[in-house]
């Protein structure tokens, strides 16, 4: 049993993670609390659904096509709807609650409530030491690895990463600077809002396509965030594994309570939040990198 | 000058408040408002039955009320009651105020019909009921039959029977797999999701499968929301589980079938799976979802009378699907219809005195509405042979096929019972693969 909790967590985390990881580096970096990040994912997952089946892509085709539609659809919705507010936190996070909802009703009317799917890049499953795992999921798992080094590449090796840093440590000085921080803001909502629309695409075949599919994991998403640290990058990715194990063991250990998988990994967080506030990387981590 | 206009002003003021605030008195149509989450199959199912009754009776001249003819007219209410009960209770509000219908059909989730219920009885119009088991919404008839009388149940037969014919499938299913793969004892994972109509079904379960020879090996609750079941299943494969009781009314259908069948979990899926009774079921599952039964109302192909294939397939032709249960909208405007024409009034206290006594044959069976152990009224639906049953569905390449009742012998001495249509029960290859001695 405990191997099928072991790899159950790393494949529910890896969702988890690559969820967080773009909500965290808009938060780190523009201090912008966009609750509509898991929106873009439903959209991402819309538009591949549509190219898939009424424009007849192949899966490959539909998945880039809706991580290009969603990046751009997050750009028109930085400049016309998050920048000219950005400097108020309440409002943003107020009027994001808002787009995701909207978002929501347009998906609502189009595609009507009914539930949908996509195919999965690669059928069937592997068996790895007793436990069936979708080949999908192992291409989630591998895309976490994937996206975190990808990520660290860019933010380490590049001007723009360098920028995207300076910004998040200190949007005054990097300012000061010469560094346009309105720009290196707009530059990672495009990135966040991306890496939203890659987890839909890589997710959506696990998954059923609805317009409320949203709303469950941001909860989650959000209990990553908070849990590694609001902004931490590497905080997130551990919480997500952390609260991936704590849904398998609730599944695992106590079959009947298996609803309350999400409750358990929520009370985690909040423990660990009365001990350390800032979460497991908090300011403190972030100042250090 | 200023009397003129005074009076011009006071003249249009009162003809809009006749317009929009008075009934059309001795209008020549009899309202009927179609109420249900209309973004969702639920509401589209009612809204399609009603669609097709309406068609049919006004193209044969409308409803004869004493010596005159009135024709029906729909008026549509998205009840949104899947996301919020208030957005039920004002769409009905509306009906009953603004729209002044006559009659309503609909209504799904029981929370939200319980509310839309109340609203009805105020107004004293006749509700049928087209979607909600709870046996709350007849119970209170019997307890305080002068508010609730105008409400029945139209679709589904309550919660109880649902109960009592899913043990009916799972003991069917459970004989066919003692007899063909040789098992003593089957052993069975009741995985039902975390709602409250499913917490009688489960408690029951544990009582009910040591009377049939079978054996409980846990039980899974998963959110009816969840999208991911793989460590469910992982778990269930694990503690030994040959058939699995799927207790399921929501999304969480379509990842576990999808999911279990993907996965090849040795063990058939059994039970009810509303998501399963919907003809998108095998493109949301990506055809994963073969071989998994469940609990319907409808199938082409299978009849429970000669009104059936009529329904079924004119149903089809019209709409590009097979109707859910939902679709019965149109037997409630029928038997509406019936009874009107039969006393020849519009009265709703007359109408509810015939209608109590009725017995009518619709496309799924026969309608007679039953009283509680006291003899009271509760306008609740008789399930057996002989009035309703249900059916349980397979899904056969891409197509649901009828596979119960099949020589079900309800009581020891009662004939046999199989539907025409009905085919055999198929066991998934895999299930077969991993048991067969």
């Amino acid at each position: 049993m405990l191997i099928d909790i072991l790899i159950t967590s790393l494949i529910n985390g890896s969702t988890y993670a690559l969820l967080a990881i773009g909500f965290s580096l808009i938060f780190g970096v523009a201090r912008i609390v966009n609750i509509a990040h898991t929106a873009f994912y439903m959209v991402a997952a819309y538009c591949i659904y549509f190219t898939t089946y009424r424009l007849g892509f192949n899966p490959l085709s539909a998945m880039i096509t809706g991580i290009v539609f969603v990046s751009i659809l997050g750009l028109i919705v930085y400049k016309i709807f998050i920048a000219p507010i950005r400097e108020h936190e309440q409002a943003v996070l107020i009027g994001t609650i808002a787009l995701a909802i909207a978002l929501q009703e347009i998906m609502m009317l189009i595609f009507t409530g009914d539930y949908l799917s996509v195919p999965a890049l690669i059928k069937g499953y592997a068996t790895i030491l007793g436990v069936k795992v979708f080949y999908q999921q192992l291409i989630t798992f591998a895309s976490v690895l994937v996206v975190l080094g990808l990520m660290r590449l860019f933010l380490m090796h590049t001007k723009l990463g360098l920028a995207i840093r300076a910004t998040a440590q200190d949007r005054e000085v990097a300012n000061l600077m010469g560094m346009n921080e309105s720009r290196v803001a707009m530059m990672a909502v495009v990135i966040s809002v991306g890496l939203a629309g890659a987890t839909g695409a890589i997710i959506v075949p696990l998954t059923t396509v609805e317009p409320f599919m949203w709303s469950h994991p941001l909860i989650m998403m959000m209990a990553v965030v908070v849990l590694g640290g609001m902004g931490s990058i590497k905080g997130s990715f551990y919480a997500a594994f952390i609260l991936g194990f704590a849904e398998a063991m609730v599944v695992f250990l106590i079959p009947s309570g298996a609803f309350l998988k999400g409750a358990v990994a929520l009370s985690i967080m909040i423990l660990v939040l009365v001990v350390r506030p800032t979460g497991l990387f908090g300011v403190q981590f972030e100042e250090e990198g | 000058m200023k009397k003129v206009r005074l009076l011009l002003v006071a003249g249009l003021v009162g003809m809009l408040a006749l317009t929009i605030g008075v009934p059309a008195w001795g209008a020549d149509t009899i309202k009927i408002g179609v109420i249900g989450p209309m973004q969702f199959v639920q509401g589209k199912g009612h809204w399609n039955g009603a669609i097709m009754a309406e068609e049919e009776i006004n193209a044969k001249g409308g409803v004869k009320v004493g010596k005159k003819m009135m024709k029906i007219e729909l008026v549509k209410a998205d009840s949104n009651e899947f996301l919020n009960v208030t957005d039920a209770t004002n769409a009905m509000e509306l009906l009953m105020t603004r729209d002044k219908v006559d009659f309503v059909v609909g209504g799904f989730r029981t929370e939200a019909v319980l509310a839309m219920q109340d609203i009805a009885m105020e107004y004293q119009k006749i509700f049928i009921g087209c979607g909600a088991a709870h046996p709350e919404l007849c119970t209170r008839v019997a307890q305080d039959y002068d508010t609730y009388k105008y409400f029945f149940r139209g679709t589904p037969f309550n919660s109880a029977f649902l109960v009592r014919t899913s043990f009916l499938h799972l003991k069917f299913v459970g004989d066919i797999l003692k007899k063909e793969l040789g098992l003593e004892k089957v052993k069975v994972a009741v995985v039902a999701e975390k709602a409250m109509w499913a917490d009688p079904m489960v408690a029951a379960t544990e009582g009910f499968l040591p009377k049939i020879g079978m054996e409980s090996v846990g039980v899974w609750r998963p959110s009816p929301v969840a999208t991911d079941v793989t460590a469910e299943l992982s778990a269930i494969q694990r503690a030994g589980a040959q058939m699995i009781f799927t207790i399921f009314s929501s999304s969480v259908g379509i990842p576990f079938a999808r999911q279990g069948g993907e996965l090849k979990i040795p063990a058939v899926q059994v039970g009810i799976n509303v998501e399963g009774q919907k003809d998108g079921f095998w493109e949301a599952t990506q055809g994963m979802g073969e071989y998994i039964l469940t609990m319907n109302t409808y199938c082409r192909g299978v009849e429970y009378n000669e009104l059936t294939a009529p329904f079924v397939e004119t149903y089809y032709k019209r709409f590009g699907e097979t109707p859910t249960y939902t679709a019965d909208t149109y037997s409630a405007i029928k038997a509406i219809v019936a009874t009107i024409e039969e006393t020849g009034s519009l009265d709703a206290d007359e109408l509810v005195k015939a209608m109590e006594v009725s017995e009518r044959k619709v496309a799924s069976g026969i309608v007679k509405y039953m009283k509680d152990e006291q003899g009271r009224h509760l306008h609740d639906l008789t399930w057996g042979p002989g009035y309703l049953t249900s059916l349980a569905i397979q899904w056969i390449d891409g197509k649901p096929v009828g596979v119960w009742p099949n020589k079900w012998v309800a009581a020891p001495g009662a004939p046999e019972i199989t539907y025409k249509g009905i085919q055999d029960y198929k066991i998934p290859p895999w299930v077969i693969q991993a048991y067969k001695k």
